[in-house]
């Protein structure tokens, strides 16, 4: 049991390529924290210099007391679980969990105890003689997970570990996953491109983009208070939707159709005049019949999803594609003189230049 | 502004993707289903029908088979029967008398012990070196493929010419290695000392077996997973241990298919080094069954006698070959 720190952790690759760019942030003892971000923001990269696969350029990475920037991945007790499961195919499903614990050297008792102790926990009893390439998919998954458990490591580390399972056995790994780290409280850093899957797991979320960190908080707190565009964009499903607009007055915007609409001044400041986004969460907005209000916006509808549970209805306020999430008992959009309304306290504002949010109170880091 | 609405319809881009795909209950517009056009069979216009057509393609195949192996096989079983008077003129069926005689000699017994010695060191070293370099090639793939080039050198020089050049360098009193040797205090002259000479032909056939063997354990290497040899640092292998324990392991089916080549390759494609080198001496030295065939057998004219240990031979490899089939795939992992 350990916290993990990182601070200031850059990494540029041999052909110059900086992959991340100074990242600081805190897995607190017994914590799950997830990195998210879209392809290629350099997830994989941090959680490799934690495991102590890739060289650290600059920066210091902490696992319990010690600094193990310079110190070999086996010695830096954590256990890794990788998206291709790394399995090793000779060997069977018993001794691909044992390997950690013989390297080290632990008695054979020992071993068997952890191992079918393991095995119990996540199901594998009857496969333990098994080689890899006789399991399924989620089957791999599990023993991957036990290879991690049995070691008991101070930290573990996920590189999207259930990205190679189909829709619904993902949603199953997840929460036993959740469960398992719950009742084993071991630090833990999850790599994932899935916000929901992010959104789900973590005590803490780390936003990434393009090597930077764009926020860090609860998984609420990030959805609540996004600091910036980027963030409101990623987390969240459906999307937020940004519609362009000038402060016109305090808590009111004109949109460029010549619309208005009302926010909360008091969640932040915007002097008058100043250009910003404005950001709407599907579910948080009406959709109203008719134009009562010559004022609201107006949408323009273009495509009903019908999903049971509610609809999705797709249509453009202005130029912009614009989603409203609906629940089952909304009367569903009729005839296509439609507007749009929104309680202003939740409406987020960004400003346009810098994609910072106007209205998160939660600091940028 | 405009810089701004790029980004978010970046942004929008980007997690749209991620919509509801977790259950991916995400109402798709179906596809009509456009029932696929009856397909009117093509029109055969093969001459063959479909039953003849794969013999007919095999018939090329079985022809090389027959006539370059099939054929000196069974006429060298049936020399193997027969006597030849010294004229040649006379030819009588002996039944086994050649293979009897055969097993009277010494010489042929020394033979034997010659080509199992130099084809298990042959083999051996050349595996163990090969899988060596390909080792710290896979470890620094950068350099690879420059080091890649200068190995595979060896492979393309005839077994001839390589004999050559180490005749050259092992030279006494000229050789560099021959000089560098002597120089160190030992009396090096393969040319008189037979155990030197076989250490000669041992050297000439693995330096031009090794890149072969070289080029197949590194594809064999650099096919193995990252991921597992990194599972297998984290899991706390040193790297010694991680190569017997993973590496090798997972290497085993290039290891058992180049054992096959290598053994018999020292076996039978030594002929020429052998030949070139040493010529089977000094006092027979490196004198292996497949060079004996050939001094009885074109030299010594002798095509009874020849035949046989060439029968015998065959033999020798069949069972060879089906006892690593059979014993060493067990031990191969998948
Ligand atoms: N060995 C390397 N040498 C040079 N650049 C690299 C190397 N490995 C990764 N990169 C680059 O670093 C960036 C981050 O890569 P990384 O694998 O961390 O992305 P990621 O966030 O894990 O993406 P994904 O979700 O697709 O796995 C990418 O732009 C990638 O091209
Ligand atoms: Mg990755």
């Amino acid at each position: 049991m350990a916290s993990v720190v990182l601070n200031e952790v850059r990494k540029t690759y041999a052909g110059g390529f900086e992959a991340v760019k100074g990242v600081s942030f805190t897995v607190s003892d017994g914590g799950l924290c997830v990195l998210v971000g879209p392809s290629g923001c350099g997830k994989s990269t941090l959680l490799r210099m934690v495991a102590g696969l890739e060289t650290v350029s600059s920066g210091d990475i902490r696992i319990g007391e010690r600094r193990v920037n310079d110190l070999e991945p086996m010695a830096r007790d954590i256990a890794m679980v990788f998206q291709n499961y790394a399995l090793y195919p000779h060997m069977s499903v018993f001794d691909n969990m044992a390997y950690g614990l013989r390297n080290r050297g632990t008695p054979k008792p020992e071993i068997e105890k952890r191992v079918k102790e393991a095995a119990r926990i996540l199901e594998l009893d009857a496969l333990l003689e098994r080689k890899p390439r006789q399991l399924s998919g989620g089957q791999r998954q599990r023993v991957a997970m036990g290879r991690a458990i049995v070691r008991k490591p101070a930290a573990f580390l996920f590189d999207e570990p259930l990205s190679n399972l189909d829709a619904k056995l993902r949603v199953q790994m997840r929460i036993e996953i959740r469960k398992l780290q719950r009742e084993l409280k071991t630090t833990s850093i999850y790599v994932t491109h899935d916000q929901l899957e992010a959104m789900t797991l973590a005590d803490r979320l780390v936003v990434m983009n393009g090597g930077h960190m764009e926020q860090v908080g609860t998984a609420l707190d990030v959805f609540q208070n996004p600091a910036s565009v980027f963030v409101a964009g990623f987390i969240g499903s459906p999307p937020m939707n940004f519609l362009a607009g000038e402060v016109d007055t305090q808590g009111r915007l004109r949109l460029p159709d010549g619309a208005f609409l009302a926010f909360d001044p008091k969640r932040g400041e915007a002097q008058v005049g100043r250009k910003v986004l404005a950001g709407l969460r599907p579910e948080n907005v009406a959709l109203r019949n008719g134009v009562e209000d010559g004022a609201a916006p107006r949408f323009r509808l273009e495509l009903v999803e019908e999903l049971g549970m509610g609809r999705l209805v797709h249509g453009k306020v202005g130029e912009r594609p614009f989603t409203v999430a609906q629940g089952a008992s909304d009367p569903p959009p009729s005839g296509y003189s439609l507007s749009i309304g929104i309680e202003p306290a939740l409406v987020h504002l960004f400003d346009a230049a810098s994609g910072l949010s106007l209205t998160s109170a939660a600091p940028r880091r | 502004m405009s810089e701004a609405e790029a980004f978010a319809g970046k942004v929008d881009a980007v997690s749209r993707d991620s919509h509801f795909t977790d259950d991916g209950k995400l109402a798709q517009p179906r596809d009509l289903a456009v029932p696929a056009p009856a397909q009117s069979p093509v029109e055969s216009r093969a001459i063959f029908s479909g039953k003849l057509l794969p013999y007919v393609l095999l018939v090329p195949q079985l022809a090389i088979s027959l006539v370059f192996f099939y054929w000196p096989a069974a006429q060298a079983l049936w020399q193997s029967f027969l006597v030849q008077d010294a004229f040649g003129l006379s030819t009588e069926f002996v039944w086994f008398e050649n293979y009897a005689e055969l097993f009277t000699r010494p010489d042929y017994y020394h033979a034997v012990g010659v080509t199992f010695l130099f084809s298990g060191v042959v083999a051996f070293l050349s595996l163990s070196l090969a899988l060596l370099l390909a080792t710290m090639a896979d470890r620094q793939i950068k350099a690879a493929r420059v080091y890649r080039t200068l190995l595979i050198w060896p492979y393309a020089v005839a077994p001839a010419v390589a004999s050559v050049l180490f005749i050259f360098m092992f030279q006494p009193g000229l050789g560099l290695f021959a000089r560098a040797l002597q120089a160190s205090g030992l009396d090096w002259n393969p040319i008189l000392n037979g155990a030197q000479a076989l250490i000669l032909v041992i050297i000439a056939a693995v330096w031009k077996q090794i890149s072969y063997n070289f080029l197949f354990f590194l594809a064999g290497l650099q096919a193995i997973p990252k991921s597992v040899i990194e599972a297998a640092a984290i899991d706390g292998a040193k790297p010694w241990r991680r190569f017997w324990t993973v590496v090798f392991p997972l290497l085993s089916p290039t290891t058992f298919f180049l054992i096959v080549v290598n053994i018999t390759y020292a076996f039978f494609d030594t002929l020429g080094i052998i030949d070139t080198a040493t010529g089977g001496g000094p006092n027979k030295a490196t004198e292996t069954l497949v060079y004996k065939v050939f001094q009885d057998g074109r030299l010594g004219a002798d095509l009874g006698g020849s035949a046989a240990q060439s029968v015998i031979l065959m033999a020798i490899v069949i069972t060879l070959t089906a006892i690593q089939f059979r014993y060493v795939e067990r031990r191969v992992h998948y």
